[in-house]
């Protein structure tokens, strides 16, 4: 039941819970318990909305940045990574296997404040050992949507 | 100059929904509920194994019946899932879809003036193919109070000397319906009293919501006595590859083979390779279809009956068929009005059997956005029609 309910609102988090019920062939009540069971167990943490800033005039930067980083004693990457991701800017944290340590994904309206805030607060933290900035040119596919889709149906208008 | 034609195919008369399509074409903003294909494109990693075959220079005539490796995965996928066992080399054919397939197979299997019990509504080529196999169409209405299912008393009914074949619809194209593993077997003894042909049409038998298809010849008796046609195009989403499949007894499937070397030589190379890999790789695109056209599915069947209409719950295929006798319009009148009026198409019931008369057929195979647009429209439609 949750993992229908979660597969239908990845897709579009706008749906009401009645028509979710109404799809789950469940009682509204029951979705609206697994939602709230959801949402305080952490399994549904946002409801956000895709955005294709581009399209806008003012249009955004976006970096991801490869941080290498020293672990601390007890706490593992766990005290650095937290100090990264409180920053505004920052808007995605992954810790990585392989050739470096922390992926940090960052937006900002110039390329020259992305830079900023890498040499001004990133580079310079005690833990930070390196890091290495590579800018976004152009986002094709996000969290599972195709950007620029303007597909149409194409199927015969009435079929057997 | 001599009549160049053939009185018999000329007295054909040709698909309702052709009709239908020629007054929806020219309609060019139309939402449409109308199509019988899904919308999901063919999953990627099946394309992606066309097109390899294509970049590896697969491009000639596969053998006759099929390459060998396909013929084998569709064994093991018809064991796997409805528990039938055919031997790839002798039992098993690949033909340009399921259509052919039937085509082909009432041509072997009937003589002039064999009768062929036809259930309706139901699919629009069973009727011309049973005509142009000599064959002699005997139609039984499928009601609606018995949820449009074959029932042993009307089968019965509908039997005489000359029956040859029964062709078996479900899950069923038009209406949704579906026949259980208990429904299936009270006519199985009639059919094999009787000595009589099946062929079982299951193109939508991995579209099923509730229990799981169950196929008629994997009971007792009626392996040797049904031909059971599959295909790609409704489970795989692979309508335009063209791909489906015949599975039977040696005797017939051999004869079938012939015809079809003669008159197509082989289903399409290319398509039989992405095949292979829907096969082997393909159950979770399935269940991830079918659960999504699962809820469509009660979301239509909800607010169809929330407008007041009356609407079985369909529990096969993509269609629902709603019961539009309450409005004082034939299928024709009010899907000709609603096109119109709203700019939605829907296929009059009429197209799939004259019994088919007072329903529509809607399909779901549309994104949930695209239908609530389209029923806001039917509920305008009807409240102004009432």
């Amino acid at each position: 039941m949750k993992e229908k309910i979660l597969r239908i609102i990845e897709k579009n988090s706008r749906i009401t819970t009645e028509e979710l019920a109404i799809m789950l062939g469940a009682a509204r009540e029951e979705v609206e318990t697994a939602l709230a069971e959801m949402e305080t167990d952490k399994i549904i943490c946002g409801y956000p909305t895709l955005i294709d800033w581009d399209k806008l005039s003012g249009e955004k930067i976006t970096a991801l940045i490869e941080v290498k980083v020293t672990p601390q004693r007890g706490q593992g990457f766990d005290r650095i990574a937290e100090r990264i991701f409180k920053f505004d800017e920052v808007e995605t944290v992954y810790l990585m296997s392989g050739g470096f340590d922390l992926t940090v994904i960052i937006r900002g309206k110039s390329m020259r404040e992305v830079a900023g805030f890498v040499s001004a607060k990133l580079a310079p933290m005690e833990a930070v050992l390196s890091t290495a900035t590579h800018f976004v040119l152009k986002r094709y596919k996000e969290n599972g949507i195709v950007m620029q889709n303007d597909e149409q149906d194409e199927r015969m208008i009435v079929s057997p | 100059m001599r009549d160049p034609l053939n009185k018999k195919i000329v007295g054909i008369k040709p698909s309702g929904i052709r009709k239908f399509f020629d007054v929806v074409s020219e309609m060019k903003d139309a939402i449409s509920l109308g199509v019988g294909e899904p919308d999901f494109e063919t999953p990627w990693h099946i394309r992606e194994e066309g097109i390899y075959s294509l970049e590896k220079g697969r491009t000639y005539y596969s053998s006759n019946a099929g390459i060998k490796e396909l013929r084998i995965e569709i064994c093991k996928y018809l064991k796997r899932r409805f528990d039938l066992e055919y031997d790839p080399l002798k039992e098993i054919l690949v033909t340009i879809g399921g259509s052919e397939a039937i085509d082909m197979a009432l041509r072997v299997m009937l003589e002039e003036g064999d009768e062929v019990i036809l259930p309706q509504p139901s699919y629009v080529s069973y009727e011309p193919c049973v005509v142009m196999a000599g064959g002699k169409p005997v139609i039984l209405e499928l009601k609606e109070e018995n949820e449009f299912k074959l029932t042993r008393r009307d089968l019965l009914a509908a039997i005489t000397d000359k029956t040859k074949i029964l062709i078996l619809p479900f899950p069923n194209n038009p209406t949704g319906s579906v026949m259980s593993k208990q429904e299936l077997a009270e006519i199985v003894d009639v059919i094999i009293e009787k000595d009589i042909f099946v062929l079982s049409d299951e193109i939508y038998a991995e579209l099923t919501y509730g229990e799981k298809h169950v196929s008629i010849a994997s009971f007792p008796g009626m392996k040797e006595r049904t031909i059971v046609i599959n295909g790609f195009s409704k489970s795989y989403a692979m309508t335009g590859w063209r791909l489906g499949y015949a599975a039977g007894p040696e005797v017939i499937i051999r004869q079938i083979l012939k015809l079809h070397q003669f008159a197509i030589m082989c289903a399409p190379t290319t398509s039989q390779y992405a095949a292979v890999e829907a096969l082997k790789n393909g159950d979770q695109d399935v269940a991830m279809m079918c659960e999504a056209y699962d809820g469509r599915r009660r979301f239509l069947i909800h607010e169809l009956r929330r407008m007041g209409l009356s609407c079985f719950e369909a529990r096969g295929a993509f269609y629902v068929f709603p019961c539009i006798k309450s409005l004082g319009m034939t299928s024709e009148e009010f899907a000709t009005a609603l096109l119109n009026e709203e700019k939605v198409a829907v296929v009059p019931g009429t197209a799939f059997g004259d019994c088919g008369e007072g329903f529509l057929r809607i399909s779901y195979a549309y994104s949930i956005d695209k239908i609530k647009v389209a029923l806001e429209r039917i509920e305008r439609f009807i409240n102004a029609h009432r």
